[in-house]
């Protein structure tokens, strides 16, 4: 729309006509103070707060509901203003508790802040405050009903973005009260939206609640270690006596890829790090039973062992499988650790989607991934396969919201009737199993209809005309397409001139496949011969090593003698039966005593997500930092582990992490001159204006040759990644583009809100909600 | 059902079927009945709407917004269907003539709905009844049953080609859904929780499509500005005030009842000659002109023309017609409790200053009458009132504010009779106010 010029409290403003008041005040740094108002949230001009002047109209008006006009002058300093901010205080303050003391929310409470803005400090009435016992709606949200000032954005957070509808009003005037859909309690997706956005102590978190005091936490930005899409997560951490302990997790300053959001897990799936189970000793079997050791003769037996067999074996009888929720350094790390100290390429991880497969088919395209702010803006969505709601909720999120906010369409191709199909502008189900047929037949090929039956192909049939002269389009699939049906989906983006994007489960699967955990493919899906990397470590494995199959059934041959297992638990994802690695020395590094470290020769105590630094790569290729909370006593990052195994393997290092020479003056010349061969690596760091690293264990100097060497990473601005943004890379069109062989490796993890692979089944939240415990998936619940 | 009363003054024009049974079609018929729309459906929208201007009917519902300009404002070309929707929900204490149209004549109702439909171009009229007043739902599902029986309504009605459906809906027993907006929500199957204004109703009302809302005394009086004219009936009242209306005469009067007068009536008159003076003996003591929630007018303030503006003037208002007349053996304090008590109970909780101040307006007033009043409850009442009038999200908070306001203005002195610990003067006579049209 236009613009028009505004005046407020004297200052001339220009905005598009249109814009809401109390939006044009807070552009100009004026504060308009409101309870009920929350951007992206629909208007209720029910709490009264943000009452101003404008001259023309005989009463104040509620900034938060008036569209700016030509013209319009504009008063929020006036008496009469400033009377009215003090009164609704005085309003709300006559019936809420004055337990500040004790209260959740004090110290971080918009009705506290207020008061100390707008005063109201005097008690008026002298009748008793209306009260009513405080009640428990699930395990993670409790009610206490007195602190709640009805400023409905609980209602609707849970209604209107979260789509589930599970808070509502009861009673009217002073007996209103905020109610869950069960009468008693909740049942819901428990991300505890409602608790975030409450302004006051109302609704408190069940694991935050009494706990402790706002000023008294750290407050740690960092990514979410469960699901694929990369929520940022603040961390309230304390100190503790095992190190330290993280007391909430939430979205603080709204910042971040999920802005407001944050589902169950990243929430409060944060448990698992102060999980019981969790392994704080290495352990060595010792005549048959897995026994206390100290690092050091851990390490060492490892490290002597691995040392022996490449020795005497050659590389390729030792295996390596990396994680999913491992770092993306510590990914590199370890593949480079794989082929460059045990000289074996047989590496691979737990596969959720097929990366690689699509890396192939966007060679030679112009389709370009999506990131996960794409999805939020894109005018057309296309989802085919996966369920979103269920298992990557931000995603979910960010479709919900773009279609509310934006009017985006969203059409969606799934065998199930997911609940997303409610957003949905069109809706195909599909028989499972043919989704990537669907893709071609709405990209025009219809010699493929036959193959999704006939009503399916009537409801395709109706979107693809529907999606002709579709524009900034987005075709999201899950893991249901794979191998080379993939190429389906890409010519599908292409076709509507869409960005794509690929559904991995974990919070750094992706990592692991941009990192090269595959037997076949190096970091940026290039092949092992590829000089990128040749160039730089040296001689690598020619051969293309074993995949997870294939090692087991060499394990089972005798001829894997050697493996280690980094935070992945084959034996239950691949189902392998125990007794093949009874003649394997397998060494596991895990948080908890999963099944496969239970068969370990050697377990290492492995820190997790939250205990280390380093980045991860989301499942939309969103590079995010990983920050630490703490240290949990006992337990090591993988990245010092492997660099200390490879250490006691006699191996230098700073061959494996580059430090980039001495001095930054040296940037490598003087080496350069005499060997013709320049430090690379510094003079790289000299162009990005980074300092070397000091030390090895500094994650970032894996960051640093990442950046360097890996198609796609480079571009990422470290500063604003650093700063805890996301930074979109682009490994998967950028890269070299191979596809590795066998997409039936590709196991998706089916995990619902309240499953989190290996970590959830560790989380006591998790388990306590019941709708973790129900037998209907949570989006085949009718909204009540 | 309401004895009728009746006095030489009254113009009857909305009332002139009362009594007569004209809620039987065959009797509505033979008073004219159904006359009036035939003949809009002959004139054409453009028409209706000018005579309705040249009327200068005031909406009766207590805004008295001009009704011909009301339905000028809606749009003549809609994406969305449009809607007439007639306001039964009559709540306002001390108002009760709405009820009395309902039962005395429900065709007149429906027709004015559907010239009101005509006029906008609505397919759909709705007439929406409070919740408390049950027994007429029967009524009014009669009538429009016989109106479908005849085939005035639904297809084709009267031959003209025109389809044209009433249907009638209930409230659940909240005052706040008199509210314009309210009610609306409450149509459509929601909580009675007013909307934000802009957009109106004449714009994006029901279900998001245009929406003309009518008091139901409005639409009653529609038929007989199409059949007598615009001019005859403007001519009726005082200029800018057309025509009669509804006064409900009720409190310490001889003679309690609605009655009709033109606009401009003098009050005085009102109470001592239709009204009958004040009962056993009584002397006047003040008067609450407009319905329950206007300010209060004292004895010495009524020589007062009853018309929109002239009470306007006089710092009050005239509001939905209730005019209630208390005598010197009324405790203000009590009066005005009973009164708040109302509105605290009706509050739909939406808005702060509304919830709250009702609600500490309440506490604060049952423990004042009983005694316990200190001098600084006096102005806390007052700042409550202050600010809530003009603040809140609805005109129920004003509606609340504005009488306690009012009465501790004018009656100060009685708020303090009631310091210090000392029992009611009135008490011995208190049970009077009680006998008021006051729902709770």
């Amino acid at each position: 729309m236009a613009d028009v010029t505004i005046t407020i409290d004297g200052n001339k403003v220009t905005a598009p006509a249109g814009t809401l008041l109390i939006e044009v005040c807070k552009s100009i740094g004026t504060e308009v103070p409101a309870f009920c108002y929350y951007p992206g949230l629909s208007l209720q001009a029910a709490c009264r707060m943000c009452l101003v002047e404008i001259e023309k109209m005989p009463k104040m008006q509620t900034a938060c509901t008036v569209p700016i006009s030509e013209g319009m002058v504009v008063h929020t300093t006036t008496d009469k203003v400033r009377q009215a901010r003090k009164s609704t205080l005085e309003f709300l303050l006559g019936n809420h508790p004055l337990d500040c003391p004790v209260c959740d929310a004090g110290g971080e409470c918009e009705l506290q802040d207020m008061t100390f803005s707008y005063g109201a400090a005097e008690s008026k009435f002298m009748e008793a405050k209306l009260h009513r016992d405080e009640q428990q709606w699930s395990p993670v949200v409790f009610f206490d009903r007195p602190r709640c000032i009805l400023c409905y954005r609980c209602v609707r957070v849970c209604g209107e973005a979260m789509d589930v509808w599970a808070l509502g009003v009861q009673n009217r005037g002073s007996a209103s009260i905020i109610a869950p859909n069960e009468g008693d309690h909740l049942e819901c997706e428990e991300c505890g939206m409602c608790i975030d956005i409450c302004p006051v102590g109302a609704l408190t978190s069940g694991a935050y609640r009494y706990k402790t005091r706002p000023w008294e936490m750290k407050h740690v930005g960092t990514t979410c270690m469960h699901c694929g899409d990369g929520c940022k997560t603040t961390l309230g951490v304390r100190r503790h006596e095992t190190g330290m302990q993280i007391v909430r997790g939430d979205n603080r300053d709204k910042s971040g890829i999920n802005g407001d959001f944050l589902c169950i897990k990243g929430r409060y799936a944060f448990d698992v790090t102060h999980s019981d189970e969790r392994l704080t000793q290495p352990l060595v079997r010792h005549e048959g039973r897995l026994t206390p050791a100290t690092w050091e003769a851990a390490l060492e037996l490892v490290a002597s062992t691995f040392k022996r067999i490449r020795d005497e074996h050659g590389g390729s009888a030792i295996g390596v499988i990396g994680s999913n929720r491992t770092t993306n350094e510590e990914n590199y790390l370890l593949q480079k650790f794989a082929r460059v100290v045990l000289g074996s390429n047989n590496i691979d991880h737990h596969r959720t989607a097929d990366f690689p497969a699509l890396a192939a088919a966007l060679k030679n395209t112009q389709v370009r991934t999506a990131g996960m702010r794409d999805v939020f803006n894109a005018k057309t969505i296309l989802l085919i396969g996966n369920n979103p709601t269920d298992q990557h909720p931000l995603l979910a999120w960010q479709i919900r919201n773009n279609v509310r906010l934006h009017k985006a369409r969203l059409f969606v191709v799934n065998a199930q009737d997911i609940k997303l199909h409610r957003q949905a502008t069109a809706f195909a189900q599909v028989p499972s199993g043919s989704e990537a047929f669907a893709a071609a037949f709405l990209a025009g090929n219809d010699s493929v209809g036959e193959s999704v039956g006939g009503d399916a192909r009537n409801a395709l049939l109706a979107m693809r005309q529907a999606l002709k002269g579709a524009e900034e389009a987005v075709v999201i699939f899950g893991s249901e397409i794979r191998g080379a049906q993939v190429k389906a989906a890409v010519n599908l983006a292409s076709a509507l001139n869409a960005k794509i994007a690929c559904l991995g489960d974990y919070a750094n699967s992706r990592g692991a496949a941009d990192m090269g955990l595959y037997p076949d493919l190096l970091p940026g899906y290039a092949q092992t011969s590829s000089e990128i990397f040749t160039g730089h470590w040296g001689a690598l494995p020619e051969q293309p090593g074993w995949n997870i199959e294939q090692m087991v059934n060499a394990a089972r041959d005798g001829q894997l003698r050697a493996l280690l297992c980094v935070g992945s638990n084959p034996v239950v994802r691949y189902n392998v039966d125990p007794f093949v690695l009874q003649k394997t020395f397998l060494v596991v590094n895990e948080m908890f005593m999963t099944e496969t470290a239970s068969l370990a020769t050697v377990v290492l105590p492995a820190a997790c997500a939250y205990e280390k630094s380093g980045t991860f790569t989301n499942t939309m290729g969103d590079l995010q930092v990983v920050k630490k909370a703490g240290d949990l006593a006992g337990t090591k990052p993988d990245f010092e582990i492997v660099i200390e195994i490879a250490d006691r393997m006699g191996f230098d290092v700073r061959k494996l992490v580059s430090l980039g020479g001495g001095t930054r003056a040296d940037m490598g010349q003087s080496r350069g001159a005499q060997t013709g061969e320049a430090d690379r690596h510094a003079v790289w760091l000299e162009a990005q204006n980074l300092e070397p690293r000091m030390t090895p264990f500094d994650p970032a100097a894996v960051l640093d040759e990442i950046q360097r060497l890996v198609p796609g990473y480079g571009e990422a601005s470290r500063l604003n990644v650093a700063a805890g943004n996301d930074e979109h890379t682009t490994a998967l069109e950028a890269g070299q583009g191979s596809a590795t062989s066998d997409p039936d490796l590709v196991v998706p993890s089916e995990d619902t809100l309240f499953t989190s692979g290996t970590l959830g089944r560790y989380s006591n939240t998790l388990h306590s909600v019941i709708e973790s415990r129900r037998k209907v998936p949570a989006d085949k619940k009718t909204p009540v | 059902m309401a004895d009728l009363v009746s006095h030489p003054d009254e113009v009857k024009v909305v009332s002139q079927r009362f009594g007569k049974g004209a809620a039987a079609m065959d009797r509505y018929l033979e008073l004219d009945g159904y006359k009036a729309v035939q003949k809009a459906l002959a004139s054409g929208p453009e028409w209706i709407i000018n005579e309705m201007k040249a009327s200068n009917l005031r909406g009766r519902g207590g805004a008295g917004f001009p009704t011909g300009m009301k339905w000028s404002f809606v749009p003549k070309e809609s994406a969305k269907p449009k809607y007439v929707l007639c306001n039964g929900d009559e709540s306002e204490p001390g108002t009760c003539k709405d009820r009395l149209i309902l039962e005395h004549d429900p065709h007149a109702v429906i027709e004015g709905v559907m010239i009101a439909a005509l006029a906008v171009g609505a397919k759909t009229g709705f007439i929406y009844i409070r919740g408390e007043y049950r027994y007429l739902v029967d009524i009014m599902r009669k009538a429009i049953a016989e109106a479908y029986a005849r085939g005035f309504l639904g297809k084709n009605i009267f031959g003209s080609g025109v389809d044209l459906d009433v249907r009638w809906h209930t409230g659940a027993g909240a005052y706040e859904v008199g509210e314009e907006s309210a009610l609306m929500e409450s149509l459509e199957g929601k909580r009675g929780i007013p909307r934000i204004r802009p957009p109106f109703p004449a714009v994006v009302g029901l279900w998001g499509g245009p929406t003309v809302i009518n008091n139901v005394e409005t639409l009653a009086s529609v038929p007989h500005v199409i059949l007598g004219g615009g001019e005859w009936y403007a001519k009726l009242g005082t200029p800018k005030n057309g025509g009669t209306r509804l006064f409900c005469l009720s409190g310490h009067v001889q003679k309690p009842g609605v009655y009709e007068l033109p606009l401009g009536y003098n009050l005085r008159k009102m109470i001592d000659d239709v009204g009958g003076g004040i009962w056993k003996g009584h002397k006047l003591k003040a008067v609450v002109p407009g319905g329950s929630s206007v300010p209060i007018l004292k004895a010495d303030e009524i020589d007062l023309a009853m018309d929109f503006d002239t009470l306007m003037k006089a710092g009050t208002f005239l509001g939905s017609g209730g005019v209630i007349v208390l005598d010197d053996h009324t405790c203000i304090v009590k009066f005005c409790l009973r009164t708040t008590k109302f509105y605290q109970h009706e509050s739909c909780g939406w808005c702060i200053p509304c919830r709250e101040g009702t609600d500490w307006m309440k506490k604060t007033l049952v423990r004042f009458h009983a005694g316990g009043g200190i001098k600084r409850d006096i102005d806390n009442l007052n700042y409550l009132a202050e600010n809530m009038l003009g603040r809140t999200f609805c005109p129920l908070g004003d509606a609340a504010a504005m009488p306690v306001i009012g009465m501790i203005k004018k009656f100060r002195e009685e708020f303090e009779a009631h310091l210090e610990g000392r029992p009611c003067p009135f008490e011995e006579h208190g049970a009077a106010v009680e006998q008021l049209p006051v729902l709770a």
